[in-house]
């Protein structure tokens, strides 16, 4: 129930400002705000559910957006910017996961996969070629049926199947 | 007594259900005919007692009866009855219910139109669909009964969540649940494939029609969804790989990927083995999606349920479907024959590529989406996947499946000429080439990727074109002998160039939107005007406008072009009374294939008003393409190849069960 009543508040937070950046955040020089918007969007709204910061309502977000902003105007590279939150908020800040030890799996995965997928689908096209290539031979059974077969369509009658 | 009888219908189902998952098992065991069309009747007669409880529940809903638990939690006496009727859905219980009711539908289908299946694997799917059945009916009656009494009734409900009041999402659900549940018949058919040990192309051919149909709605219920958070959300995004679309992306990546290997299965007779495992992966990642959205597992705008009960029912569920089935995979997979001998470079290799990208795709929105719960819950340690890492890792892998696409339909079976196919697409390499110089000389300011994927957009389409017209031999020979042959081409080969063609018109229209959309983000008192991409908009006024269940704050703007006024714009925010909330209405207007979009965000007493204007060039294409992707799958289907139950067209023996 209580987890209940914190989603909805959380919801509820959403819902009251249905505004994410607003005029009075912006910074009057169009380079930087365009630094701070792009930054906004690698950046995690941490009381909402995967949202940016920059199309979130909540206040945790309006704060963040500010915070960014006051980086870049005290001079900050963006990748400074990102440390600065990281080392603030902990890495679940970012929308982009760091490649770190504990990510590994997660950036690692999907090349994996293609690479496995690759490699299996060659040696798979090899066995059937060396499969196609030496075409099993007929047995007794089949020697039998193949020769009745042959014997029936050299006497002009169709071949019974 | 409505909501009793709803509830003891949905009892009777469960006991056909069981009835139906044992009986013709052994039907099929003893070769007893009469007990393997136990199933026929058992299968028709769940769906009508399925439907004879929805209908119950409905009635709940549009009579407004508040001594029913879910329907005081999630209806109002002053919704207007559309919204009555889609608020049966729009809660967990509700949703459940309609997912039962769309698999007995399927599962009477199956039974009605399977006639000319041998008598054993009807009996076999039947009884594996049946198996699906009771799991949910169980789940349903054990934790979700949506038709729990209240005492004493209260006087007034408290209203359905107002995000869900609206037409968009009103379908929504349903298109997607027929998507889901869709796929289970390629999961029954799977596993009675490998129950019986036996399977051919005839199989293929059988599955092929379910899976098609699953496919389509599935693709506009994506699109609907899509559009859906575009318009209401307020931020003018329309994907935004959140876990809940996540969980619906990946079986369509895996029921596209299926698509594709049961035409490689039905012409060749090859890669039966990886066909049967991609059916089962389709249904199991549609049980995990349903997992995901129902458990609450993750909590996120789409997330009613929070009963931790319910979470580890469906957990079992998902582990008993999933498990089972990739055992039994494991097990019997290795009896099955392979067939069918192709070179590297022909339409079946073509279709592995296709194979190998889409599940690798699949895949990475798997990792990306579990990732962070599985790391929590073994270290602890808190990540975040979002936006950003999808778009840099599934963005090239599909790029690399649009690039190789059209080549596909140009190459033969067996053994295919790759040169030959790449000077058939001259004319596609060669538009294509000449869109991305053209948009680099006019637009190439803004982004150096943009251009280049605009050019592979009309690759596509042109290389679409291009299949196309060389089936018919356009520009080779005669009038009359092209005639001739359009009229005589499968409608499957329309529906792949269709289908084809969408996508890259959903292509077009993400990069077009993404990358030369504008957006201001002003505050304006009265009278003041804003200007964007050629646009200007004058604010006229705040007006308080009352609604059946809510009161709206709308916004008045005269939309200009230059000096004509081509429109009024009014985007208004509504507070619902009864559950203390405001929702988002954005306001779109129309032009050509772009549009203006329009949010209102904070007002003041002065009269002033915050607002977020877009403009989306191109962007209604996304939701277009889908649709198109949708009527190529129609197509596909009209193919009289696969129309189901349809009868031969040179009447062999009607003895014959299967062809």
């Amino acid at each position: 129930m209580r987890r209940l009543v914190l989603a909805l508040a959380v919801l509820l937070l959403h819902m009251a400002a249905a505004m994410a950046v607003t005029p009075d955040e912006m910074l009057k020089d169009p380079v930087l705000e365009a630094r701070a918007r792009h930054i906004s969007q690698e950046l995690r709204c941490m009381v909402c559910q995967n949202q940016d910061i920059d199309d979130s309502a909540a206040p945790l977000a309006h704060d963040l957006r500010v915070l960014v902003r006051d980086r870049l105007k005290a001079g900050d590279s963006d990748q400074q910017v990102l440390d600065f939150l990281v080392a603030r908020y902990g890495e679940f800040v970012l929308l982009r996961p760091r490649f770190e030890p504990h990510t590994l799996l997660l950036w690692g995965l999907p090349p994996l996969a293609l690479a496995a997928g690759l490699i299996g689908l060659f040696f798979a096209a090899r066995r059937r070629n060396s499969v196609a290539a030496q075409p099993e031979a007929l047995n007794a059974a089949e020697r039998q049926r193949l020769a009745t077969l042959v014997e029936g369509s050299a006497d002009g009658s169709p071949p019974s199947a | 007594m409505i909501p009793e009888l709803g509830h003891f219908a949905l009892v009777l189902a469960l006991a056909l259900g069981l009835m139906q998952s044992i009986v013709p098992v052994l039907g099929a065991r003893r070769r007893d005919a009469a007990l393997m069309t136990l199933a026929n009747s058992t299968a028709a007669g769940q769906f009508g007692f399925v439907a004879l409880s929805f209908a119950a529940l409905t009635t709940c809903y549009v009579t407004s009866d508040f001594s029913v638990l879910t329907v005081f939690e999630n209806s109002h006496s002053q919704m207007p009855l559309i919204y009555k009727l889609t608020s049966v859905w729009g809660n967990h219980e509700g949703s459940m219910l309609l997912w039962v009711l769309i698999l007995s539908l399927f599962g009477a289908l199956v039974a009605a139109f399977g006639r000319n299946l041998p008598l054993s694997l009807k009996a076999h799917v039947l009884a594996v669909q049946s198996w699906i059945a009771c799991a949910f009916y169980l789940f349903i009656l054990l934790t979700s009964n949506p038709f729990l009494r209240l005492h004493p009734a209260p006087f007034e409900g408290r209203d359905l969540n107002p995000i869900l009041q609206d037409p968009g999402l009103a379908i929504h659900p349903p298109l997607l649940y027929l998507g889901y549940v869709g796929f289970s018949i390629a999961f029954s058919f799977a596993i009675a494939a490998l129950i019986e040990g036996r399977i051919d192309a005839a199989w293929a051919r059988w599955v092929r029609p379910w899976t098609l149909m699953a496919w389509m709605f599935l693709t506009l219920g994506i699109a609907m969804g899509s559009y859906w958070a575009y318009y209401t959300l307020g931020w003018g995004g329309f994907w935004f790989w959140d876990p809940v679309e996540n969980a619906s992306l990946m079986p369509w990546l895996a029921g596209t990927a299926l698509l594709h290997s049961a035409v490689v299965m039905e012409k060749r007779n090859a890669l039966k083995v990886w066909t049967i495992l991609l059916a089962i992966l389709t249904f199991s990642l549609s049980l995990i999606g349903t997992f995901l959205v129902r458990s609450g597992v993750l909590t996120s705008v789409h997330s009613f349920a929070n009963d931790p009960r319910r979470g580890v029912f469906i957990l079992a569920i998902l582990v008993l479907f999933i498990g089972g089935g990739l055992s039994l995979f494991s097990w019997r997979a290795p009896m099955l024959k392979q067939g069918g001998l192709f070179a590297p470079i022909s339409r079946e290799g073509a279709l592995v590529f296709n194979n190998l990208f889409l599940t690798t795709a699949c895949l990475t929105v798997l990792t990306g989406t579990l990732y962070p719960l599985a790391l929590e819950a073994l270290t602890g340690a808190k990540i975040t996947v979002g936006a950003p890492f999808f778009n840099v890792t599934f963005g090239p892998l599909f790029v690399a499946l649009m690039c190789v696409m059209p080549f596909g339909p140009l190459l033969a079976w067996k053994r295919g000429d790759l040169l030959g196919a790449a000077q058939r697409l001259m004319a596609a390499f060669g538009i294509g080439l000449v869109v991305v110089g053209l948009t680099f000389a006019i637009e190439g300011k803004q982004s150096v990727l943009a251009p280049f994927g605009v050019g592979l957009a009309f690759y596509v389409m042109i290389g679409a074109l291009v299949d196309l017209a060389e089936r018919m031999s356009l520009f080779r020979a005669p009038l009359a002998t092209v005639r001739a042959r359009a009229a005589g081409l499968p409608r499957s080969a329309w529906g792949t160039a269709v289908a084809h063609f969408g996508i890259a018109l959903s292509m077009l229209g993400i990069v077009c939107a993404g990358t030369w959309g504008t957006e201001r983000i002003v505050a304006l008192k009265p009278s003041q005007t804003v200007s964007l991409s050629g646009y200007t908009l004058t604010f006229e006024g705040l007006a308080q406008r009352p609604g059946p269940n809510y009161t709206a704050e709308v916004a008045r703007f005269t939309v200009r072009q230059g000096e004509n006024v081509i429109g009024i714009m009014q985007p208004s925010k509504r507070n619902f009374a009864a559950r203390g909330m405001t929702t988002n209405e954005a306001a779109l207007m129309m032009r050509g294939l772009g549009q203006l979009y329009l949010s209102l965000g904070d007002t003041k007493s002065d009269g002033s008003a915050a607002i977020r204007l877009y403009y989306k060039p191109m962007v209604m294409l996304i939701w277009f393409g889908a649709v198109i992707m949708m009527l190529g799958g129609a197509l596909s289907l009209s193919d009289r190849r696969l129309r189901v139950g349809a009868p031969k067209p040179a009447a062999k023996s009607s003895l014959q069960p299967a062809e």
